[in-house]
């Protein structure tokens, strides 16, 4: 099985970290997996995105044209990404800045309010984590507690930064 | 009885290629009296250039390393970095390190590279047959400039050691000429001090030798010789330019 | 030593300290930059080494030049338009037979083109690349994995036969992460080669030049070269076959259009279409007589390639008419999905009536 999942939004969300994270826990759970940042000129506040695939055979290409899941985190992802996603695919829109009507009857939209309980938890940054934790739950790609590993290796350097993502991550998780 | 003359031992006993008069085989043979004296033949590597002095590793009994044209400095900053026990000097004309190679040149200089360069200005072009080299001087008569270097239509000469003296990485640099036994005794010196500020590990050296090209100039080696003290040295002053030993940076 | 997820660019490097990398040289430009960063912050304080980031490509691999006279392991890396730069010094480095190892994470060109992953400078890799008649051994790596093997067995390809070895890569392998063991732990000591430039200490000195006035001289220095490319031909060749043992069709595609057209493979076998997969790993020696072998029995062959058709000239000398060459290709940067390159296959499958 193949899944491949976009994670597109404003660059400084944490939309890359997301992907790694992600990636990471496919890792640990002996997956092959690939992680492509999409590159370009180097934009602050620019849109950024990136693909993660995760399979149990080979995968052939780490480009998504029509990627199984893709994650908005921001307004201009989801208008651009929302007739990439394959038929039947689940579409995670973060609702707190997501304004947008999908009008697409056969995908699954899941609307989670990011930045709301990511405030609400004193830590707007952690918005990313809360939406990796419902991506989490309802995707069923990879087990919370893989994503929750990989977390404290990718802030191994950062330790301080720990506890409210992980809070966050379960938070999102817990939505669903 | 006293030697007054020996052939210097980092020195081949090959017969110069050089035309008569030419400055190559004065400057080569000062640079090897200067690794001899300082006893150095077992740890320099030589740069040579393309262009006259393509062959000088058929004159100096140390181990060298064709460089590509300009390429010298950038060739030097390997062989320096991989190899820093080694005493490295480029051996370059006008034309290489002041044309094709000014960004090499420039930005080893500027990393303050320990490596020695002996830059040979003769103002042309030689082994390409005469044409206009960077350092060319203002009316000068070259086969790209056959109506005499016009600064409106092909620049200027430049000044190479004003302009890397001016380089915070640059410790030492000095303008000598090869055109008198006097001139020759100031351009070992230069020579010995380069290699010094090397040894001592103090940044980028550079000696600059206004060196006489008969063939090109279309003169007699002794005109040749004049030629250097009445027009070239207007253009291009004598001098140390930089020396951080003596505390003497660029005005 | 466990799977780490790493990006190929810095895969490459750590793979290249691994491998006793002592010298790196190189310049910015993208898709290839987190190698020259990866070598700033873990080679350039590492004892015994040096890092420059250079003024230019041009004085990055001219560099590297100096650093291999001096018998170190040396590199350096760019992409595309970086590379075009760099010819003039891995021709000096093929005629002096001096060892190197030069990365090209390719981009979409000519010109400078855009910088997303392409396949258009297979011309120019596998034919030697600048002025003079020389080759390089280039190797096209298809995964992070294989980005971390091939650069240490690029560092000892190009010690063994003392020649430049390219490693053909592009931005998307550059890019992406995948997990990646590296199989080898760094050297203590940093090993200097035979017959390199010290000084000279206890013996003649030594030259390292090519330039004579002499052409019968050169032309032996050519013959030479080429008597060392042979066996390099002979020794060297790598390729991998898949599915091809009951295959109608092949499919011919190195790096990463070779990863992407296993893919469509698999999808097609799944559909009960007999084709399958050659990839050449080395580009230069190309593996002309493993073809020439296959096509005792297998005649419809598909190249695809990112490009306008560069390899295919390759596939087509090797067969030399002894099999149908089609051709896919897409230029500019554009990545086909596996999909799509399973449309291309199936219909000349069908075409061709190998149903």
């Amino acid at each position: 099985m193949l899944i491949k999942t976009l994670i597109a939004g404003f660059g400084g969300q944490g939309v890359l970290s997301m992907g790694l994270n992600l990636a990471e826990a496919a890792l640990l759970e002996g997956k092959n997996v690939t992680y492509l940042p999409a590159y370009g000129a180097e934009v602050r506040g620019g849109t950024a995105n990136c693909t993660v695939a995760i399979s149990d055979d080979e995968i052939a290409s780490p480009v998504a044209s029509s990627p199984e899941f893709v994650i908005a985190m921001n307004q201009p992802s989801a208008l651009k990404f929302q007739h990439h996603i394959q038929s039947g695919g689940l579409f995670f829109l973060n609702s707190s800045l997501v304004e947008a009507e999908i009008i697409r009857g056969d995908i699954e939209i899941v609307r989670v309010p990011a930045n709301r309980i990511a405030e609400d938890l004193g830590s707007p940054k952690a918005a990313n984590m809360v939406m990796l934790g419902a991506f989490t739950k309802k995707s069923g790609v990879v087990e919370l507690s893989n994503v929750t590993e990989a977390l404290k290796h990718i802030l191994s350097a950062k330790k301080k930064l720990l506890e409210v993502n992980e809070k966050a991550l379960q938070a999102g998780y817990n939505l669903f | 009885m006293k030697a007054v003359y020996t052939y210097p031992k980092s020195l081949k006993r090959a017969p110069f290629h050089y035309c008569p008069g030419c400055g190559h085989s004065v400057a080569h043979r000062l640079v090897c009296e200067v690794i001899d004296e300082m006893g150095l033949q077992e740890r320099v590597i030589g740069i040579p250039p393309p262009g006259c002095s393509v062959f000088a590793y058929n004159y100096f009994d140390v181990d060298m390393a064709e460089s590509a044209h300009g390429r010298g400095a950038a060739v030097a900053t390997g062989i320096k970095r991989a190899y820093p026990e080694s005493v490295v000097f480029t051996y370059q004309g006008d034309g290489d390190l002041a044309g094709i190679g000014t960004a090499e040149t420039i930005h080893a200089a500027n990393r303050g590279e320990n490596i020695t360069t002996i830059f040979i200005n003769n103002a042309v072009y030689g082994m390409t047959g005469g044409q206009m080299a960077p350092t060319t001087l203002r009316g000068m008569k070259t086969t790209t400039t056959p109506y005499g270097r016009d600064h409106i239509l092909e620049g200027h000469p430049i000044r190479m050691s004003e302009i890397l003296a001016m380089l915070d990485g640059v410790a030492y640099i000095e303008r000598v000429a090869v055109n008198s036994p006097a001139n020759i005794r100031k351009a070992k010196k230069a020579i010995a001090k380069a290699f010094q500020v090397q040894l001592d590990g103090r940044g980028f050296s550079m000696v600059e030798i206004l060196s006489p090209c008969p063939t090109n100039w279309k003169m007699t080696p002794v005109k040749s010789w004049q030629w250097i003290d009445e027009e070239m040295t207007k253009v291009f002053p004598l001098g140390v330019y930089k020396d951080v030993m003596e505390n003497k940076v660029a005005d | 030593m466990t799977n780490v997820l790493m990006d190929g660019n810095s895969a490459i490097a750590e793979a290249a300290i691994r491998a006793g990398c002592q010298c790196y040289f190189g310049y910015p430009i993208t898709p290839q930059n987190e190698l020259t960063e990866y070598m700033a912050l873990n080679l350039s304080r590492r004892k015994g080494c040096a890092f420059v980031q250079a003024e230019s490509e041009v004085a990055a691999i001219n560099m590297v030049y100096g650093a291999s006279v001096a018998g170190a392991r040396a590199m350096t890396s760019s992409s595309s338009p970086g590379i075009s730069l760099k010819q003039e010094g891995i021709s000096y480095l093929a005629a002096c037979e001096l060892p190197a190892v030069i990365v090209n994470m390719q981009r979409g060109g000519p010109g400078l083109g855009s910088i997303s992953a392409a396949q258009s400078d297979y011309f120019q890799a596998t034919r030697g690349g600048g002025h003079g008649d020389y080759r390089t051994i280039v190797l096209g790596p298809s995964s992070v994995q294989e980005l971390a093997d091939m650069t240490m067995r690029a560092f000892d390809l190009a010690d063994k036969y003392k020649i430049p070895v390219i490693i053909l890569g592009d931005g998307v392998l550059g890019q992406m992460k995948e997990p990646v063991e590296f199989k080898r732990e760094a050297p203590t000591v940093l090993a200097v080669r035979e017959g390199s430039l010290r000084g000279a200490k206890g013996r003649p000195s030594r030259i390292i030049k090519t330039f004579t006035s002499n052409p019968s001289e050169l032309e032996e220095i050519n013959w030479s070269l080429f008597r060392r490319y042979t066996l390099i031909k002979k020794e060297e060749t790598t390729f991998e076959t898949f599915l091809t043992e009951d295959a109608r069709l092949v499919v011919v595609a190195f790096g990463i259009a070779a990863r992407i057209a296993k893919g469509a493979i698999k999808n097609l076998r799944a559909e009960g279409l007999k084709v399958g997969l050659m990839r050449p790993i080395t580009l230069w020696p190309f593996p002309d007589e493993p073809l020439k072998e296959m096509a005792k029995t297998i005649k419809q062959y598909l190249v695809f390639e990112m490009n306008m058709g560069q390899m295919v000239e390759d596939v087509q000398l090797a067969l030399a008419g002894q099999g149908e060459v089609a051709f896919y290709g897409r230029p500019g940067g554009v990545i086909p999905n596996p999909s799509e390159v399973a449309r291309v296959i199936s219909r000349l499958y069908y075409q061709k009536g190998l149903k």
